[in-house]
């Protein structure tokens, strides 16, 4: 008598299936999110230190590596962004009376909206 | 016409026998009207009586007929094999579930975890009303779309976190939970939320999705189970909050 026999989920699940790798994709861009944090950290660390120190910071940031880095972090973090913002509509569903949104309009005004609000503000201090 | 043919390559496993799991070859004769169903029925009727399986309605309402369709978990009377011949079929038993035998799982880890959050009408005053409780259609509207599950554990199939976090309770679980928290008839939220509000319990999700994806009645247990997230994250604050208010 053996009994019921175990089958676990294949351990190389997330490999298998596009829907399974797309969020991986996701999940992995957090990665870069978390480090920007952490940068933006170091840069106000470096702001606190004087004009010398943090006008090295700034050269160095000239490099192309740097810029590249930066440009890779900047696609994470919008993939990971517009992942997220149409996914919203199935954390949050918006209902008038018996009618659900359409998922489109939640994902516009609880995600894309805010963010290109809250861009915008930023694009203006920077160049104002 | 000619007897045109498919092979079905199906799952077996005896718990009483020796042998490894094996998959057996079966020739069964298409017809382009037939499900997986009918092929497998065929096989127990015409070719191997010993071949074991679930089902029962044939008509994507019992819950009964899941199983992994070319690795995919599926409703096999609702799997058409027009949509593989002249290509072979596999057909295994359900993942993430012990096999009691060939195409059979074991739901018991299921039904522990369904019975867990009290997926029934829970009322503080046991005398019922006169009649009925009466609901508006917006109402009816908040749950409707989560109360049309069948229990058929396609979603446990789909998810890869289910078999390593034992007290994750799973996308039907916890949609069923949910589906009566927004019931407005319902008062059992705090009583539910004693297994809902488990370490694991929604939080081993980490939205893979995939639950949503293979749902055969639309159900969305993956918002149901991010639903129950803000729900459970909102409870957790108001008991830090205001301790001495009602949990
Ligand atoms: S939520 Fe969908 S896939 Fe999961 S048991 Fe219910 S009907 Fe089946
Ligand atoms: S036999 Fe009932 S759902 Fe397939």
């Amino acid at each position: 008598m053996r009994g019921p026999l175990r089958r676990p989920f294949p351990r190389d699940w997330f490999v298998r299936k596009g829907a399974y790798r797309r969020f991986m994709v996701r999940e992995m861009t957090s990665v870069f999110i978390g480090g920007y944090i952490v940068f933006l950290l170091v840069w106000l660390y470096r702001m606190g230190q004087g004009p010398e120190q943090y006008q090295a910071l700034v050269e160095a940031m000239r490099h192309p590596l740097a810029v590249a880095l930066h440009m890779l972090a900047l696609a994470a973090a919008m993939y990971h962004s517009i992942t997220w913002f149409n996914l919203t509509p199935a954390v949050m569903p918006l209902r008038i009376g018996e009618d659900r949104l359409p998922n489109v309009v939640v994902a516009i005004t609880m995600g894309y909206l805010p963010w290109m609000a809250v861009s915008g503000a930023i694009l203006w201090g920077v160049l104002r | 016409m000619a007897d045109r043919r498919i092979t079905l390559e199906v799952f077996r496993y005896r718990p009483d026998g020796d042998g490894e799991a094996t998959i057996q070859d079966y020739r069964v004769p298409y017809h382009e009207h037939w499900v997986v169903l009918d092929a497998l029925n065929w096989i127990k009727d015409h070719a191997d009586g010993t071949l074991s399986f679930r089902w029962s309605c044939r008509m994507g309402v019992c819950g009964s007929c899941g199983m992994m369709v070319n690795g995919e978990p599926r409703l096999t009377c609702a799997v058409f094999l027009k949509d593989y011949y002249p290509s072979p079929i596999r057909v295994e038993p359900l993942i993430n579930f012990p096999v009691e035998r060939d195409l059979v799982i074991s739901m018991d880890d299921f039904l522990a975890k369904l019975q867990a959050v009290k997926p029934w009408l829970i009322r503080d005053d046991e005398e019922p009303p006169e009649g009925e409780y009466r609901q508006t259609p917006s109402q009816l509207a908040q749950y409707k779309q989560f109360s049309m599950c069948i229990n058929c554990m396609l979603c446990y199939a789909a998810c890869p976190e289910i078999d390593g976090i034992p007290d994750f309770l799973g996308p039907a679980a916890i949609a069923l939970a949910h589906r009566y928290n927004l019931d407005s008839r319902d008062q059992g939220q705090s009583q539910r939320q004693e297994a809902l509000g488990g370490e694991e319990a929604v939080w081993g999700c980490t939205f893979v999705g995939e639950c949503t994806a293979v749902c055969p009645k639309n159900v969305d247990p993956a918002g149901a189970i991010q639903q129950a997230k803000v729900a459970s994250t909102k409870d957790w604050y108001r008991h830090v909050l205001l301790p001495w208010g009602k949990r």
